[in-house]
C-alpha cells in the first residue's frame, strides 16, 4: 500500500490539486471544472486568473472528451488531466494515448501557434473561425490557439512512445497568477 | 411565432428568443456537449424570424463563457443577424473581463452588424 503514500508524496511535491485518470465524459468534464472552481473559490482566486484557468481546462477536456474513442483500442478511457497550482502559477496538464501517425500534424500544428505573436494568434483565430466548419466530432479547431490565447504563454508538449503505434501525448499550459502585477 | 425559451444549465446558455416581446438574448455559459445540435433550433428559429422580421431587432450576448465550439455557433448567429435589417448587437462584458471584451470585439470585425458594447 505504500504507492498511496507515494502517489500523495508527488501530489504534495508538484503542488497538484487535482488528479483525473479514468474514463473523460461531459458529466465528468463539468464535476472536475466545478471542483476546480470551488477549490480557486475558497483560495479567494482572482477572478480573471480563475476565468482563464477555466478556459484552459474546458479546451483540455473537451479535446479528451472528442478524441477519446478514437484512441487506442487496448487502452481506451486511458487519459489523464491535472491540475497544479503553485505560488506563481496554474499548470493545467493533460495526457492521452494517440496514433503515432497524427503525431506530424498535431506537432506541426502546435509548433505554428507557438510561433505566433498576439496579434498573429488573433489572427489565426479569426482565420480558422471564419474558414472552418465544425468537425464530425463537434470541435472548431480553436482549442489549441484558444489556450495560447489565454494564458498568453506557449505550449509545452510532449509524446512518448508507448507500442509501435501508439504514443502518450501531453500537453502543459500555464496560466500565471502574477497577471494583475505585470500590467 | 414560437417563443424559444431555455433554461440556462451548467455548460448550457440561458436562451430568450421572443418576437412579439422583442426580447432577444443569449446569456451565461455556453460549453455543451454537441453544440452544433444545441443551436440548431436557434439558428433554425432565426432562418425563420428571418423572414418577416420586426423593424428592429436588439439581440443581446451577456455571456460569462463560451467554448470554442460555441464561438464557431456564435458567428453562426450573427451570420444569420447580418442579413437582417435594423439589426443591433449589444455585447455583455464583465468590467474586468478583457477577455470577453475582446471576443466581443473579434466578432464585431467579422459582421457587418453594429455593435454596442456595455460593461457590468
Amino acid at each position: 500500500m505504500k504507492y498511496i503514500y507515494d502517489l500523495h508524496r508527488i501530489m504534495i511535491q508538484e503542488d497538484l490539486i487535482l488528479v483525473y485518470e479514468g474514463e473523460f465524459t461531459q458529466e465528468i468534464t463539468k464535476s472536475v471544472l466545478s471542483m476546480t472552481e470551488r477549490n480557486m473559490e475558497s483560495m479567494g482566486e482572482e477572478s480573471s486568473i480563475k476565468r482563464k484557468v477555466f478556459n484552459v481546462m474546458v479546451e483540455c477536456l473537451q479535446n479528451i472528451c472528442k478524441h477519446a474513442e478514437e484512441a487506442i483500442e487496448d487502452a481506451p478511457n486511458s487519459a489523464i488531466f491535472i491540475v497544479g497550482k503553485r505560488d506563481e502559477e496554474y499548470v493545467i496538464t493533460s495526457g492521452n494515448p494517440i496514433r503515432n501517425d497524427k503525431i506530424a500534424l498535431l506537432s506541426a500544428k502546435l509548433d505554428q501557434i507557438n510561433g505566433l505573436d498576439k496579434e498573429g494568434l488573433k489572427n489565426l483565430y479569426k482565420e480558422i473561425i471564419r474558414n472552418t466548419e465544425l468537425s464530425e466530432k463537434g470541435g472548431a479547431g480553436l482549442g489549441f490557439v484558444d489556450m495560447a490565447r489565454k494564458s498568453g504563454q506557449k505550449l509545452e508538449y510532449d509524446f512518448h512512445p508507448v507500442t509501435e503505434k501508439t504514443s502518450f501525448f501531453s500537453l502543459q499550459t500555464r496560466v500565471s497568477r502574477m497577471a494583475g502585477m505585470e500590467a | 411565432m414560437e417563443i424559444i425559451n431555455l433554461e440556462g444549465a451548467e455548460d448550457t446558455p440561458k436562451i430568450i428568443l421572443d418576437k412579439s416581446n422583442g426580447i432577444f438574448e443569449i446569456s451565461g455559459r455556453s460549453l455543451p456537449e454537441d453544440t452544433a445540435e444545441f443551436y440548431r433550433p436557434i439558428l433554425d428559429w432565426l432562418s425563420r424570424y428571418a423572414q418577416t422580421p420586426n423593424s428592429k431587432t436588439q439581440f443581446t450576448f451577456k455571456l460569462e463563457y463560451f467554448n470554442t465550439a460555441s464561438s464557431k455557433l456564435i458567428l453562426d448567429i450573427l451570420a444569420k443577424l447580418e442579413a437582417i435589417p435594423g439589426t443591433t448587437v449589444e455585447w455583455y462584458f464583465h468590467e474586468d473581463d478583457e477577455d470577453m471584451e475582446e471576443a466581443g470585439g473579434e466578432f464585431s470585425e467579422l459582421v457587418e452588424v453594429p455593435f454596442d458594447f456595455k460593461a457590468y
